[in-house]
């Protein structure tokens, strides 16, 4: 294919990837330098009260929006360096936490961004091996049913990963909240009162409990498709060398599966740093809150109706450094095929 | 030799059930719960007794309720419901394909399935269910078959739908999605073939720089967005008063826009943020249509996009249809871009089901936003009923090749 032609094909692609997504980078990178406020200025007002003879005036100076012509609060925009991040990271709190007299981690964690890193950090970790796990059994016990049940089966499957994550999150909270069937059933089971969303560890293995429900389907569908192509020779001659099921699966299938594995444990730790759903779902920003959400909290508009858009672009910022780290060592690899494959 | 040493001992096989049984219970629990609870009154649906929840007793005293005639025709109905697509979908899809389009096919069949499906539920069952009632009513041994059984209301679907325009809400989420999927589709589409067949370096560089795209949190993107659309009749106004583009855009708007709230402003959005899993999945899919094949239209003096149109197009739709399924969840789930960028009147289903969460004064306001919750999750189950095989394809493609 001539350059042109592959320019033509290509140009609206990749217009849409530079002016929607290559160019909101540079600008949020910018933005976390820049704050935007609202210009103030002091007034001194008086008061008058009526009274007896004389009406009783104070005076107080009022800080008020500066109106342009039009009416609109005049903003102005100044250079403020790394003060969003100091904002975000707050350094001194970090230095005092583990000095001599400080409280160490558990005051570090009363800090939002550092709150948000530990719980998105400790999700995607600890999911990762129970989704692949799930998924490799279901796909297993799948691959061992009669053919005629699969559909139904795969069908059955799918649902909890093409189910809208917020609305996924919402139907496993009304099953614990309150008087929930599951609630219930635990309370009978432990014989003791339990609220699942008075306390963050509770919250936190709902959400675990969800994610992996939402994800392991995913993990299924793609191992399930692997076992189609296992060789059957292969497999064959390990029954025909004396090779029991288990030492079959560890030493024949597993090792067919490795490159699917080393492809859903990428693709789930990229989605799962992006957690977020779960924080609406649950309801949980008081007790849990994930490194999305915090973007996104700054960008709500709050009760005056204005957002936090240099504290949004900081931590923007910041979460990108985690998925750069999480791609380095991808990135890298992909190179060396590809040097290798020209 | 295979068959009988591949065989499983009963234990391994009871073990094998046991675990697709659970497996089962526990992916549907949840949604089936759910659609339990949205039919039932607060003092049923929110019972700390289960017993109470499944069967609705105060429910069927206050506001009647389905008999056991009636649950037998919702099953055997909705049992043929499921078989209909799975069994005759791929045939009544070709039957369709207008003008040799297999995706014409797909998209007849769907859409008449889907109005056929709501029809069904929202009419001709319940119209059926009455009259086996008064059938069987004054039949001397078989009347108790068709007094109410289950406790049965739908009026808190009828308060979301109708008291709370919760249709406005479908209407938006419509559109934007299907905006985003014709237009990701038309632009990826081409992409991914020019990727397919391209060798140089910079296709390579094109591809990772999209994995990158691919792996970003959208908060970062969105970061990026918001103060613009919300300023942007300031930041466009250059454009509009610079007398050699003003012309241009004034025959677009009168006045530069302000795109936040504005639907079309969001699918571009939307479609930029899908484009990386599209070109890639488009391009795997491509890759497995040999060469050789619009080689041959080259020769044969065809242009690069006359052996696309030609050539290419005609194989290319189950890849078109499978992205195309991707791009519609990606589109139709989304919560965070929409929840920032959209306003109060063009707001979606997902993020206006806030509204409903957030109200909660009442013990209905509840179980209404349980209905919304079902009635965003209705959809997506019928699309995994019509296109389960191409969900799988899709999937499966995106793992083998990328």
């Amino acid at each position: 294919m001539k350059p042109r032609t592959f320019a033509l094909f290509v140009a609206p692609s990749v217009a849409l990837m530079l002016v929607f997504i290559a160019l909101p980078l540079v600008f949020v990178f910018v933005q976390s330098f820049y704050r935007t406020e609202t210009l103030y200025e002091q007034v001194k007002v008086q008061n008058c009260v009526p009274g007896f003879l004389a009406p009783t005036c104070t005076e107080e100076i009022r800080s008020r929006p500066v109106l342009d012509a039009g009416g609109r609060a005049v903003t102005e925009t100044r250079f403020v360096g790394l003060d969003s991040y100091r904002g975000l990271l707050e350094p001194a709190a970090v230095a005092e936490a583990f000095s001599a007299g400080g409280r160490g981690i558990a005051s570090l964690l009363q800090i939002d961004f550092y709150r948000a890193l530990r719980f998105t950090v400790w999700f995607t970790l600890v999911t990762l091996p129970l989704v692949l796990g799930l998924g490799l059994l279901v796909a297993l016990a799948l691959n061992a049913v009669t053919k005629r049940l699969r559909g139904p089966l795969i069908f059955v499957s799918l649902l909890p990963f093409i189910v809208t994550p917020v609305i996924g999150a919402l139907s496993v909270r009304w099953l614990f909240i309150g008087d929930g069937v599951l609630t219930v059933a635990l309370e009978g089971l432990l014989r003791r009162d339990i609220s699942m969303f008075a306390q963050g560890w509770t919250i936190e293995l709902l959400m675990l409990l969800y994610r992996v429900w939402h994800n392991a389907p995913f993990a299924f569908v793609i191992f399930y498709a692997g076992l189609q192509t296992v060789d059957q020779d292969t497999l064959e001659s390990s029954i025909v060398d004396g090779a029991s099921r288990l030492e079959r699966l560890r030493y024949v299938v597993i090792p067919h599966l490795t490159p699917l594995i080393v492809f859903v444990a990428l693709i789930h730790l990229m989605d799962c740093y992006r957690v977020f759903e779960e924080v609406i779902g649950f309801s949980s920003q008081a007790h849990v809150i994930s490194l999305q959400w915090l973007t996104f909290n700054y960008l709500t508009p709050d009760e005056t109706g204005n957002r936090a858009i240099s504290r949004a672009a900081a931590s923007s910022m910041l979460t990108m450094v985690g998925i750069v780290i999480l791609l380095v060592p991808l990135l890298m690899r992909t190179w060396r095929d590809h040097r290798v494959a020209r | 030799m295979t068959s009988r040493t591949l065989r499983m001992p009963f234990g391994l096989k009871l073990l094998v059930a046991v675990f697709v049984v659970t497996w089962s219970i526990v992916a549907l629990f949840p949604l089936f719960w759910i659609t339990v609870m949205s039919v039932r009154l607060p003092v049923d649906g929110l019972s700390s007794n289960p017993l109470d929840v499944l069967m609705g007793p105060r429910t069927r005293a206050l506001s009647g309720g389905l008999s056991l005639a009636g649950l037998a025709v919702w099953i055997v109905a909705l049992v043929a419901l499921y078989r209909l697509p799975v069994r005759h979908g791929e045939a009544a899809a070709a039957r369709l394909a207008v003008g040799g389009r297999p995706f014409a096919g797909w998209m007849l069949a769907g859409a008449g399935y889907g109005i056929g499906l709501a029809a069904a539920v929202g009419w001709l069952i319940p119209a059926a269910v009455g009259l086996v009632d008064r059938v069987l009513a004054p039949v001397p041994l078989l009347g108790w078959l068709a007094t109410p059984a289950i406790g049965m209301t739908l009026e808190h679907y009828r308060a979301v739908w109708v008291q709370h325009e919760f249709y406005r809400n479908f209407l938006n989420s419509m559109l934007i999605t299907a905006g985003v999927v014709t237009i990701s589709l038309s632009v990826g589409t081409l992409a991914g073939y020019a990727l397919a067949r391209a060798r140089s370096n910079l296709a390579f560089w094109l591809l990772i720089a999209a994995l990158v795209f691919r792996a970003l949190p959208h908060s970062v993107l969105v970061t990026g967005y918001v103060p613009a659309f919300v300023n942007s009749a300031d930041l466009l106004a250059p454009l509009w008063a610079n007398p050699l583009t003003g012309w241009f855009f004034q025959l677009f708007a009168a006045r530069p826009p302000t795109l936040y709230g504005m639907p079309w402003a969001t699918i571009i959005v939307l479609v930029s943020i899908n484009q990386p899993f599209t070109i890639w999945m488009m391009r795997s899919f491509f890759q497995n249509i040999p060469s050789e094949l619009d080689e041959a239209a080259r020769v044969d003096g065809c242009s690069h996009f006359g052996a696309f149109v030609r050539v290419i197009m005609p194989v290319m739709w189950p890849g078109v249809i499978t992205t195309g399924l991707f791009s519609f969840l990606l589109a139709y789930n989304d919560y965070l871009v929409t929840a920032l960028l959209l306003d109060a009147q063009s707001q979606t289903m997902v993020p206006a089901i806030t509204q409903f969460l957030n109200r909660d004064t009442r013990a209905s306001d509840q179980i209404e936003a349980i209905a919304a919750a079902v009635s965003i999750t209705a959809p997506l189950f019928l699309l995994v009923l019509v296109f389960q095989k191409q969900i799988v394809s899709g999937l499966t493609q995106g793992a083998v090749k990328g």
